[in-house]
């Protein structure tokens, strides 16, 4: 079996902050990591590897620097990482990604099998679209099961899975054919630590880096900013919250006491908000 | 994959660590590098300067591609009161040199470009991989490692434990003792971000210029300790350290040592208008000679923070990491020439040539040192006594000038009696030769 996992390296979104003039993105000083989202796509990849044998190939479109993650990725047990970097790419929204990441998975068929199943991270956390992996999908004509909770079944023969996605108002059991592309939700799995054997592996296995030439990619004028419809109208820092937290002094002691204390602040400040609730509790 | 084995592992990512693996992989050897951070140096704090020498001994180019901020050009050393300091200044041309002596540097981008010399070197670095205990064989010989990892241990002809001041992998495996609370300093430190126009007026510098600035005083509270202020391009290293025997003795906190130090009068204007971008904290090992641990046995090596290697009265710590970390990388690298086995008894030679550097010899020379710091007036009393006879000398109020000289003397005398001041300036002779 052959699973491909597309992640992305991306700044640490907790470090980041907004600069108070320009607007812009300080992302200067700011660690990369991988897009938290991709890991529980990452190690559902490596459970089914583990169970069903074959190889995890995990791709990446960024900078050169982008192979601190694909490294990474090694050392939790992924069979081989593909960087796809190149100066036509910068600036690439979500319909240029996933146009090139298309044409990466196909390379990485030609050269290592047609994929059984193909991961991506639910969205990622710099950006948020998820729109990448539903896009590579469609271009890839392949069906998709998205924000996926649980791999129920997994039948290699009869080329079958059975997931739960979840939806509105519950939860979808799907099964459809291999191969498909699949995202998976978050805290589905908890990401392994790679054995010393791994580690060492990842620690000193090249590579393997791809051009736009290299990788096959027919259109150049469809990558990187010339290849991206998305036009950034306007960033701005949400201004804070005219009300700010303040302290309820709590006489007593006892829960009973401090929550009476907490609820007649809220009703003290919310009038009408008691009789609302009352309400709906009769509505019930 | 069984029984991997390399020529020598080294733990730790820090500079001696980094030091030791570069010399050795360098000229040829396998050498693998555990780091239990999640990058070389996430878990590196230093002031930071960098002593040019002992890195250039390593690699002789560093100046090509290393993230240097300021070289030195001005050290300035203050004796503080609550209102005041009394400072020795010394600024030289003669700093502004082809390859100058001294810089600052921030830690970040320091230790990445290191430790990326370290891996073009040849060695293999692995992180987020933590040293849990030492593998001997059946005569006691260190002969490699197991992690925190699920698989087999790693093997190799010598360990090089450059773990740093609170690794515990030496403690556990009982070849060094976890250092005493009086025998380790806790230093707290700030980033203030500035323009560097702000930077170089401020502190009357051009270009790459910089000044540092190291400080006693009242500022430790009657702590042993010190305070210093180091300038980078665009921000200020400050910071402050005191032994944790004491803090733990008085109610006093890091941070709020490093507070008040900010809002000295003497220091406020000079960081006036900053942005706070880092808080880091770390343990300093101050024991000096007194406090090195076993450093050499069988089939094991210490180097670094992890061997007490600091000197505390020059303020100099990593360039004794970085030349303990060599030269045990040279050690291991002659007896491999010579094909003679990693035994106590030939990696004796690495504190041999450790006594013969300036190494062992600096901290013989203050052996006595941090003994005689524990007298808590040197740090307190002294600088008050000098601010207060500097106020007297300089204040023009139509009292004569001999008898503000016989007032200066007499505030000595009164403080310390004829007793105190001839015991204090003999032991500091003393701790001093």
């Amino acid at each position: 079996m052959h699973i491909v996992v597309c992640i992305k390296q991306v700044p640490d979104s907790a470090q980041i902050r907004v600069h108070p003039v320009t607007n812009t993105i300080m992302r200067q000083g700011v660690p990369t990591i991988i897009n938290p989202y991709d890991l529980f796509s990452l190690e559902e990849a490596l459970r089914l590897r583990d169970r069903f044998g074959g190889e995890v190939t995990v791709v990446t479109m960024g900078p050169p620097m982008a192979d601190a993650s694909l490294r990474k990725c090694l050392t939790y047990g992924a069979d081989r990482a593909v960087l796809l970097t190149d100066r036509f790419f910068a600036g690439s929204d979500t319909l240029a990604t996933s146009y090139a990441l298309s044409y990466l998975i196909k390379k990485v068929a030609q050269e290592w099998g047609e994929p059984d199943i193909i991961f991506c991270g639910k969205q990622t956390i710099d950006g948020d679209t998820a729109q990448v992996g539903p896009g590579i999908a469609k271009r890839l004509n392949l069906l998709q099961l998205t924000y996926v909770a649980k791999i129920d079944e997994f039948d290699l023969a009869a080329r079958e899975i059975v997931i739960h996605r979840r939806a509105e108002g519950g939860i979808q059991i799907l099964k459809t054919k291999l191969p498909c592309l699949v995202t998976m939700l978050e805290g589905t799995n908890d990401m392994r630590r790679g054995s010393i054997e791994d580690a060492l592996r990842g620690a000193r296995s090249e590579i393997v880096t791809w051009n736009a030439a290299e990788a096959g990619i027919p259109d150049l004028a469809l990558c990187g900013l010339k290849g991206s419809p998305t036009i950034v109208k306007k960033v701005f820092a949400p201004s804070p919250r005219a009300e700010k937290a303040f302290q309820i002094e709590v006489q007593g002691k006892t829960p009973a006491e401090i929550s009476d204390a907490v609820i007649g602040e809220i009703n003290q400040r919310q009038p009408g908000l008691e009789q609302d609730i009352q309400k709906m509790a009769a509505g019930f | 994959m069984a029984n991997e084995k390399f020529d020598a592992i080294v733990v730790g990512a820090g500079p001696s660590g980094n030091a030791c693996a570069y010399t050795l992989a360098t000229r040829g050897l396998k050498v693998l590098q555990l780091e239990r951070g999640e990058y070389p140096g996430s878990k590196n704090v230093q002031g930071a300067i960098l002593y040019a020498d002992a890195l250039e001994k390593i690699i002789p180019d560093f100046r090509e591609d290393a993230p240097l901020e300021r070289h030195i050009i001005e050290q300035r050393l203050w004796m503080m009161d609550d209102k005041s300091y009394c400072g020795a200044h010394y600024r030289s041309e003669d700093f502004n040199e082809d390859k100058p002596n001294r810089y600052t540097i921030i830690r970040a981008p320091f230790d990445k470009w290191f430790s990326k010399r370290v891996v073009q070197a040849g060695a293999l670095i692995l992180c987020e991989t933590t040293v849990t205990e030492l593998v001997r064989d059946a005569h006691d010989k260190v002969i490699g490692v197991r992690t925190d990892r699920d698989g087999e241990a790693i093997y190799a002809d010598v360990v090089v434990l450059a773990e740093g001041v609170s690794g515990l992998v030496g403690a556990r495996a009982g070849l060094r003792s976890i250092p005493k609370p009086d025998t380790v300093a806790l230093a707290v430190k700030e980033m203030h971000f500035l323009p560097r126009e702000t930077v170089e007026q401020r502190f009357n510098l051009e270009g790459d210029e910089g000044v540092v600035i190291e400080a006693a005083g009242t500022i430790t509270k009657g702590m042993v300790g010190t305070g210093f202020l180091y300038t980078n391009k665009e921000c200020i290293s400050i910071g402050i350290g005191c032994l944790i025997s004491d803090f733990t003795e008085s109610d006093q906190s890091p941070y709020g040592l490093l507070e008040a130090f900010k809002n000295h009068p003497s220091v406020k204007p000079l960081l006036a208008g900053s942005e706070v971008k880092e808080y880091a904290a770390h343990m300093i090992p101050e024991g000096g000679y007194k406090a090195i641990p076993q450093l050499f046995g069988n089939g094991w090596l210490i180097v670094g923070d992890a061997g007490q290697f600091v000197n505390a009265v020059h303020r100099e710590g990593s360039n004794l990491a970085m030349t303990t970390g060599r030269i045990a990388a040279e050690t291991i690298l002659d007896l491999k020439t010579r094909n003679a086995p990693m035994t106590a008894h030939n990696l004796a030679a690495y504190k041999a040539r450790l006594d013969e550097s300036f190494v062992m010899k600096d901290l013989k020379k203050y052996k006595n040192l941090p003994k005689v710091l524990h007298n808590k007036h040197l740090l307190t009393t002294y600088p008050q006594l000098l601010s207060q006879a500097a106020q007297t000398w300089f204040r023009v109020d139509g009292v004569d000038k001999k008898s503000k000289e016989n007032e200066i003397v007499k505030s000595f005398f009164r403080t310390r009696r004829v007793k105190g001041l001839l015991g204090d300036v003999l032991g500091m002779a003393r701790g001093w030769r």
